[in-house]
């Protein structure tokens, strides 16, 4: 039997194939449910879903011998039954109308999400259950079978980024079940060439399957849209139609018309306003962030309503001639702009999809905005732009941006964002004319958090940049619902506190700060209950400032690109304070996001717990194997800080190199591809150290090389970016792909190694500690964020090394006969 | 407590008329209770009890889907369709309080939902006008306000961003949805001396509630009240 089966060649390209596919699923599912839901519990309900790679450890440990005497019907199945549940779960958890902010009250929300955890956790189930098995029956192929599941998943982050640009996330659902029949295509041709017969019928059955998703309509594919999301309550209106819409991997874009009820979208808006907005469409990004695009007719007093909100400030201090707009959504303040006759008007927006609907699609209702002489659009990434670019202007605007920043790109639903970091502003600073200003526009949230946050941030940049007085840089209004800080690179001159003044005062914006000011000209017109934005700007500009900062009940700390964190405003200290005003009317004090971060991790740790105990409990021949060599704790050991360390290291070098890429999509899925094609490598090369046994030797090398250069990138990789950031982005994508080359490669050796090694110690093992890095993958992702927004990605990578040493340490004294 | 309990156990069809009164009853309690708890952020430790009577007296098992009836005496607020809510009895009594509502007083609302409000202002106003723009929530509300003898409001499908010309100028405005700003026509159609609560911002950012008073030269102060969050605001061209 064991020579048989050393002679049979494992299923390759079916094992390649399929993880493709399934990491294609995996990016997939989180833009799917970013659409239908919101992005924070996708993120939440994906990383839970992807414990089924665990579940299907302990269910291979316990099943083991009746799996491996059916091994190719049982691989050929799973694949099938991935295939199957990868599309009809999708379909039936959004059945369920899981609504998130109902479960605070009403507990049968509980049970569904519950119930869409499970659904979503089987495809990934399928999917580990054949790779896993194939590793055990195959063992003396580990490394090639490693090999070409990373080589599969490689490939699988370039050819979703390729989807998702081409087609529509339902389509590309269709589309990854059909790739999922091809993988199962590919098996029966690999497993049963010799049976012609066989194979035949396999291949015209499975050849149907392929073809169904595509011949049922589109019904069966549409996605449910929670009704709590603004698409979808807009569409409640009476005439209102969705009349185009656009997908890329930066969201799904739905410009909707509403002829009877027009919108009217106009955030900050004074409340001495007159006149209303004119025609606009909205622009909906995965059905939930809106923009406008505003019908132009060229006509100033039209437009007249922009001049009145408190992102206009910047306007009425002084003549700009040279304006930057970064994120340039549909165009509004491009329009304030051109209101107030700019002459020349830089626009940076990211999605190239929204900058062709206002320039091409819609140019007539936007008055050729994008095409007008004195507009020159930009498709980058504002970072990027800013950094590889020496020209100076009289303003920097960010408005309300946060749709398009890489925190909210739908396709990675972290909360990172690298537009509000100190090292940012100091680079916006530095491409100021003498005596211009950089303004930033955010929503206004009480208690104060965004905008103190920011204000921290400018003073902290400014005293980077050498300003030694930084409070007299600086100007803060608040209007109903926005903030508006400006910074200048240079003192604030009292004519400007004049045109200020007057401004705020005809708009009723209250002052918030600007140099000199008094507690007596602040929270005149929108009255809090305390001037508490006079109170936080005075005291961060204080000599008590650290003191305010650590006693303050939100995180003010300002962010910076090591913890990019800028919407992490959660403290744990006032947690328990907290908790007891639920039912107080405290809930909203709660930041989500984060919290949502931790119940993740909690949830994840328990079923992780209970997914690595179970077959301990359930089979005997594991204890038996603990229980002479104690083999099962070093087994555990090692493989739960090879897998955290992995991700760790992952999840933090994309987080370096999307400063150095700067597209947010482009950089995750070059940088993601790198590294798993490279550890795939690595994992093959590790075979010739399998078959001399010299085990000790490649895993000590490995581990070692690891640690020197992800030390040496740490410290090297900020100064050698600053370097070449001006290059062509081909050449910076090949640079990265070499720069990940060597570190990928020795970390794709010691899993390989160490299973190669398990297998000859104890085999039995095998399925368990497949389930125990199945758990520590999921458990990485989300600890490694959790770490990161409070002690940076510096220290995660740190930690990853500890990692690495201590799975040396465990090799080296367990891994023994 | 005790009310949300009894509640969850008991089938909405075994409710008596007097079952009701109870649970009525305790849904003031509640509310009376939250008051207290949030006296830090709203200023004061009771509300007007001509605002918490006409709590007691309206029946909101009348005015929620007939699937939510079991829970419509629980303080919280309920789906009704549409992705829209009925909102939390506290945040209605709250808002009708900070109303200030004379006998003689004429009322706007933006945003009829259920009705429930429209039901409340009813009690404590002279005329109601109640604007709403899905026609089923229209049909819906307009019934059950008819049928419970509400003749004191009427109602209509229309664009709540332009208020109700014909029958301005109103002494409060009450808006039960929230908007990107506070429509100008609203600002317009309030009479000096006269109240307008609104929810403000983004739809899915914690909101503030807002007081804006117009005083007797026209002059517009506004005053943030607590956070809360509300549905979008919907409207449409007459």
């Amino acid at each position: 039997m064991t020579i048989a089966i050393q002679r049979e060649r494992p299923p390759w390209f079916s094992i390649a194939m399929l993880s493709m596919t399934a990491l294609a699923y995996e990016i997939l599912l989180m833009r799917l449910f970013s659409i239908i839901q919101w992005h924070h519990f996708a993120y939440m309900i994906i990383s839970l879903a992807l414990l089924g790679y665990a579940c299907s450890g302990s269910f291979l440990t316990l099943a083991r011998q009746f799996l491996l005497a059916h091994f190719k019907p049982v691989y050929l199945l799973n694949i099938v039954l991935f295939g199957i549940s990868s599309w009809s779960c999708f379909l039936l958890s959004q059945q369920l109308h899981f609504n998130a902010e109902e479960m605070l009250w009403h507990h049968q929300q509980v049970f569904r999400l519950l119930l869409i955890y499970l659904l979503l956790a089987l495809p990934f189930f399928f999917v580990a259950n054949a790779i896993g098995l194939s590793l055990i029956r195959y063992h003396s192929e580990m490394s090639r079978i490693y090999a070409a599941d990373l080589f599969g998943a490689g490939l699988g982050s370039l050819v979703i980024i390729v989807l998702l640009f081409i087609s529509f996330p339902g389509n590309v659902l269709k589309t990854t079940t059909a790739l999922a029949m091809l993988a199962a295509m590919l098996a029966s041709w690999e497993l049963y060439r010799d049976n012609k017969h066989l194979l035949t019928r396999l291949l015209s059955l499975l050849l149907v399957a392929t073809i169904v998703p595509f011949v049922l309509p589109d019904s069966f594919t549409q996605l449910e849209i929670s009704p709590y999301k603004t698409l979808k309550q807009s569409l409640n209106i009476s005439g209102t139609k969705i009349i185009t819409e656009r997908s890329s991997p930066l969201g799904l874009i739905s410009v909707v018309e509403s002829p009877l009820i027009p919108f009217r979208h106009a955030p900050g808006l004074s409340l001495k306003v007159t006149a209303e907005p004119p025609e606009q469409l909205a622009v909906f990004v995965d059905a939930g962030a809106m923009t406008v695009i505003t019908r132009n007719e060229k006509q100033p007093d039209k437009l007249s309503y922009l001049n009145q909100t408190s992102s206009a400030l910047a306007y009425h201090l002084s003549s700009l001639d040279d304006v930057l707009i970064i994120g340039g959504g549909g165009g509004s303040e491009v329009l304030l702009a051109q209101y107030h006759h700019v002459k020349q008007i830089s626009v940076v927006e990211l999605n190239r999809q929204l900058i062709n609907l206002v320039q091409h699609e819609y140019e007539d209702f936007s008055g050729n905005l994008y095409d007008a002489k004195n507009v020159n659009i930009i498709n980058k990434e504002a970072r990027g732009y800013v950094t590889g670019n020496d020209k100076k202007y009289d303003l920097i605007q960010l408005s309300l941006i946060d749709s398009f920043s890489a925190s909210s790109a739908g396709l990675y639903a972290l909360s990172e964002s690298y537009l509000y970091t100190v090292e940012a502003l100091q680079q916006y600073l530095n491409k100021l004319k003498p005596g211009a200003y950089l303004s930033i526009t955010r929503w206004m949230k009480l208690p104060p958090r965004d905008s103190l946050k920011l204000f921290a941030t400018a003073i902290e940049a400014l005293r980077h940049n050498g300003h030694r007085s930084p409070g007299q840089q600086l100007i803060l209004i608040r209007g109903l619902q926005t903030t508006t800080l400006l910074i200048s690179n240079s003192a604030i001159s009292s004519s400007a506190i004049q045109s200020l003044k007057k401004f705020s005062h005809q708009q009723l914006f209250d002052l918030a700060y600007y140099p000199g000011i008094s507690q007596s000209e602040t929270n005149q017109y929108n009255v809090l209950a305390k001037p508490y934005f006079y109170q936080g700007a005075t005291a961060l500009l204080g000599n008590d400032s650290d003191d305010f900062i650590k006693r303050y009940k939100f995180n003010l700390q300002p962010a910076t690109d090591d913890r990019p964190f800028f919407f992490q405003f959660f403290k744990w200290g006032v947690f328990s304070e907290i908790m007891s005003l639920a039912g107080k009317g405290g809930m909203p004090l709660f930041e989500w996001g984060y919290l949502i971060l931790v119940a993740t991790l909690i949830q994840a740790l328990l079923a992780s717990i209970v997914l690595i105990l179970l077959p301990l409990f359930l089979c005997r021949s594991i204890r038996q194997a603990g229980s002479v060599y104690r083999i099962h704790y070093y087994a555990f050991f090692y493989f739960l800080a090879l897998g955290l360390a992995f991700l760790f290291i992952e999840i933090a070098f994309i987080q370096k190199f999307i400063l150095f890429l700067h597209h947010p999509v482009f950089s995750i899925s070059v940088v993601l591809a790198a590294f798993l094609i490279f550890a795939g490598a690595g994992s093959l090369w590790s075979k010739r150290y399998i078959s001399k046994s010299h085990y000790q030797n490649a895993i000590s090398c490995s581990l070692i090389l690891i640690i020197v250069i992800a030390s040496s990138y740490s410290l090297l990789l900020g100064p050698l970016f600053s370097l070449l950031t001006g290059l062509p982005t081909l050449l910076k994508i090949i640079i990265s792909a070499l720069l990940i080359a060597p570190l990928a490669f020795f970390m794709g050796m010691p899993f390989p190694l160490g299973l190669s090694r398990l297998a000859e110690i104890n085999s039995q093992l095998l399925p368990w500690v497949w389930a125990v890095n199945g758990c520590a993958s999921v458990l990485s992702a989300v600890l490694a964020t959790l770490l990161a927004v409070h002690f940076g990605f510096m220290f995660v990578i740190m930690l990853a090394l500890l990692f690495y040493g201590f799975s040396l340490f465990c090799f080296s004294t367990g891994f023994k006969l | 407590m005790f009310a949300g309990w009894t509640a969850l156990f008991i089938p909405a069809t075994l409710y008596a008329a007097s079952d009701y009164h109870t649970l009525r009853q305790h849904l003031v309690n509640a509310i009376k209770q939250d008051v207290r708890n949030t006296s830090f952020y709203i200023n004061k430790t009771a509300l007007d009890a001509k605002v918490m009577q006409a709590i007691a007296d309206v029946p909101r098992h009348q005015f929620v889907p007939q699937s939510q009836r079991q829970f419509a005496y629980l303080n919280r607020p309920l789906p009704i369709g549409h992705g829209q809510t009925i909102s939390q009895p506290y945040i209605v009594a709250l808002m009708t309080d900070l109303l200030k509502i004379k006998a003689s007083d004429k009322a706007l609302e933006i945003g009829t939902g259920s009705g429930y409000q429209a039901a409340i202002l009813a009690k404590l106003a002279d005329k109601v006008y109640s604007i709403e723009i899905i026609e089923e929530l229209y049909h819906r509300a307009t019934k059950a306000l008819h049928q419970l003898g509400y003749d004191n409001v009427t109602t209509r499908t229309a664009d709540g961003y332009y208020g109700w010309q014909q029958a301005a100028p109103f002494d409060v405005i009450v808006v039960t949805a929230a908007a990107s700003h506070v429509p100008p026509p609203l600002i317009k159609q309030l009479k000096p001396g006269g109240r307008m609560v609104i929810p403000i911002g983004s739809p899915f950012m914690v909101q503030q509630l807002v007081l804006l008073e117009k005083d007797s030269k026209g002059n517009i102060r506004s005053q943030q009240i607590l956070p809360v969050r509300f549905v979008a605001l919907t409207g449409k061209h007459d």
